[in-house]
């Protein structure tokens, strides 16, 4: 297969980056401490190539219609123009095909951003569910993106930035998106903290990366990328949800548009089903105190009474930085309360672990 | 490239040996290791006054990547261990063949010795994985 390499890889490179695979993308896993990282975006900012992830966008006069049976929030929420929602689609069995952002410019005009590792299945689905609508479906490889996260990363961009783009994105509220000159610029990530998502034209991406450099912003790879989301509950495509998971057993409820009920979008008679009976299992958040570090598919046992015992299971698993303790995503029983405490088979060792909310850090603090 | 200390010697599976010439050697991992592994953040290590046998796994290295076992590159007794990884693992990536050493062995048998890699020995074998 062949190695994609974004149009920031040489940069990369001269960063002294560490690149490995990422489903067929040759993307930095760190650029010495990932942990150094992680803290750069907690403490100050720090900055992501995303320029893998797939763009979209969705434009004509039947645009609204395919969205609102395409995802399972409601598009037709969206009213100002920028304003954006984070949502799941679905197949017809209910489970997670992606998670995706969609922008909306217009009921005619959407953007929406996929995964990189589902671009070709997504763009199928899509096309698929497309048919008799009236609207067009264009991918568009021609940008770069980079997320700029942390408390200081919006000083440190506004540095970069035209007096049109400022005034644009002065007190933009969290989950919008505007275009101004080459940039478009979004309040969305991936980390809990404040920031920008930037959509850059090839052609300046290069220069960009290295004048946020210049400013102050630590390049981050990978590997901060993870610890950053799994300490802020969000979840990663692949291992905390996938095809074979219901939006309900992935703490994506509140991503799913029940009213008006008679919007029919794809999945909707299943999740309707799953939730009058009530037997999904739910995403939980782990904490370990001790030494340790929880790991992707370690088993959670918890006891259901009468000496029963049911497996859940760890989705994503880490050591965090900010916490200085090992969090976890799991899926386990529906029974299963805040507060409990269950085992987890470490190293072929039962270890207790406290049950939490699946969220652990916003913006620099401890939240559960 | 990693760097491999020529007055060392090594196992395959990435620890050091430095013979101190009184009976003892100090175990730890290569730089190599250290560099595959990631951020330390956890180190595991043996228990003074434990007897250990090669290829025994006596410790844990603890990454943000992966948890990983350490060999015991030869017999004998742990007479020390580096305590300062327990508040300062990171010592593991930023000197893996200084401050960042593991434990202390008694030789049971220095002869051992002879079973392990030498530099170039070492390198080889990372070259071939």
């Amino acid at each position: 297969m062949m190695t994609n390499k974004t149009v920031l890889h040489a940069k990369h490179l001269a960063s002294g980056a560490k690149m490995v695979d990422f489903h067929g993308w040759e993307m930095p896993i760190n650029y010495g401490s990932q942990i150094e990282e992680h803290h750069a975006v907690r403490q100050n900012a720090g900055m992501f190539d995303v320029s893998h992830m797939t763009i979209v966008d969705v434009q004509g006069t039947d645009a609204k219609a395919f969205l609102r049976r395409l995802v399972i929030n409601d598009v037709a929420k969206l009213t100002v123009a920028g304003k954006a929602l984070y949502t799941g689609m679905l197949n017809e069995e209910g489970g997670v095909i992606d998670d995706l952002i969609i922008y909306f410019f217009s009921d005619t005009n959407y953007r929406l951003v996929v995964n990189s590792a589902t671009r070709e299945k997504d763009l199928a689905w899509m096309t698929k569910q497309a048919a008799g609508f009236d609207l067009t479906i264009t991918e568009r490889p021609e940008f770069g993106m980079i997320a700029v996260q942390g408390p200081q990363a919006k000083a440190k961009v506004a540095k970069l930035l035209t007096p049109a783009q400022i005034v644009a994105v002065e007190g933009m509220k969290p989950f919008f998106g505007v275009q101004v000159g080459d940039l478009f610029i979004a309040t969305t990530g991936y980390t809990g903290e404040d920031g920008y998502e930037i959509i850059v034209p090839d052609s300046a991406a290069e220069d960009f990366w290295q004048k946020l450099i210049d400013a102050g912003v630590a390049p981050c790879g990978l590997g901060a990328r993870d610890t950053l989301r799994l300490e802020a509950g969000m979840n990663l495509y692949g291992l905390d949800m996938d095809e074979t998971v219901s939006p309900l057993a992935a703490n994506m409820a509140w991503t799913i548009s029940w009213e008006p009920t008679d919007r029919a979008f794809i999945g909707r008679d299943v999740l309707t089903a799953q939730k009058a009976a009530g037997e999904q299992p739910k995403l939980v958040g782990l904490v370990l105190t001790e030494k340790g570090v929880l790991r992707t598919g370690q088993k959670v046992l918890t006891d259901l009474g009468d000496g029963a015992l049911f497996e859940g299971i760890i989705t994503s698993g880490t050591f965090s930085p900010t916490l200085g303790h090992s969090v976890a995503l799991a899926r386990v029983p529906r029974s299963v309360k805040v507060g409990d405490i269950v085992e987890v088979e470490m190293r072929k060792k039962l270890v207790k672990v406290q049950v939490t909310k699946p969220s652990f850090v916003r913006n620099g603090k401890k939240v559960f | 490239m990693s760097n491999i200390p020529s007055e060392l010697k090594y196992a395959t599976s990435h620890e050091w040996v430095r013979n101190e010439g009184d009976g003892t050697v100090t175990v730890g991992i290569t730089d190599h290791a250290q560099d595959l592994l990631g951020d330390m953040v956890f180190v595991e290590l043996p228990d003074v006054g434990d007897e250990v046998s090669t290829g025994d796994d006596v410790c844990v290295a603890e990454s943000v990547k992966a948890a990983s076992d350490i060999y015991a590159p030869v017999s004998g007794e742990v007479i020390e261990v580096n305590e300062d990884l327990e508040d300062s693992p990171e010592l593991v990536n930023s000197d893996a063949f200084g401050d960042g050493w593991l434990f202390k062995l008694k030789l049971d048998d220095a002869s051992e010795l002879e079973n392990l890699l030498d530099a170039q020995g070492y390198k080889n074998s990372i070259d071939e994985d």
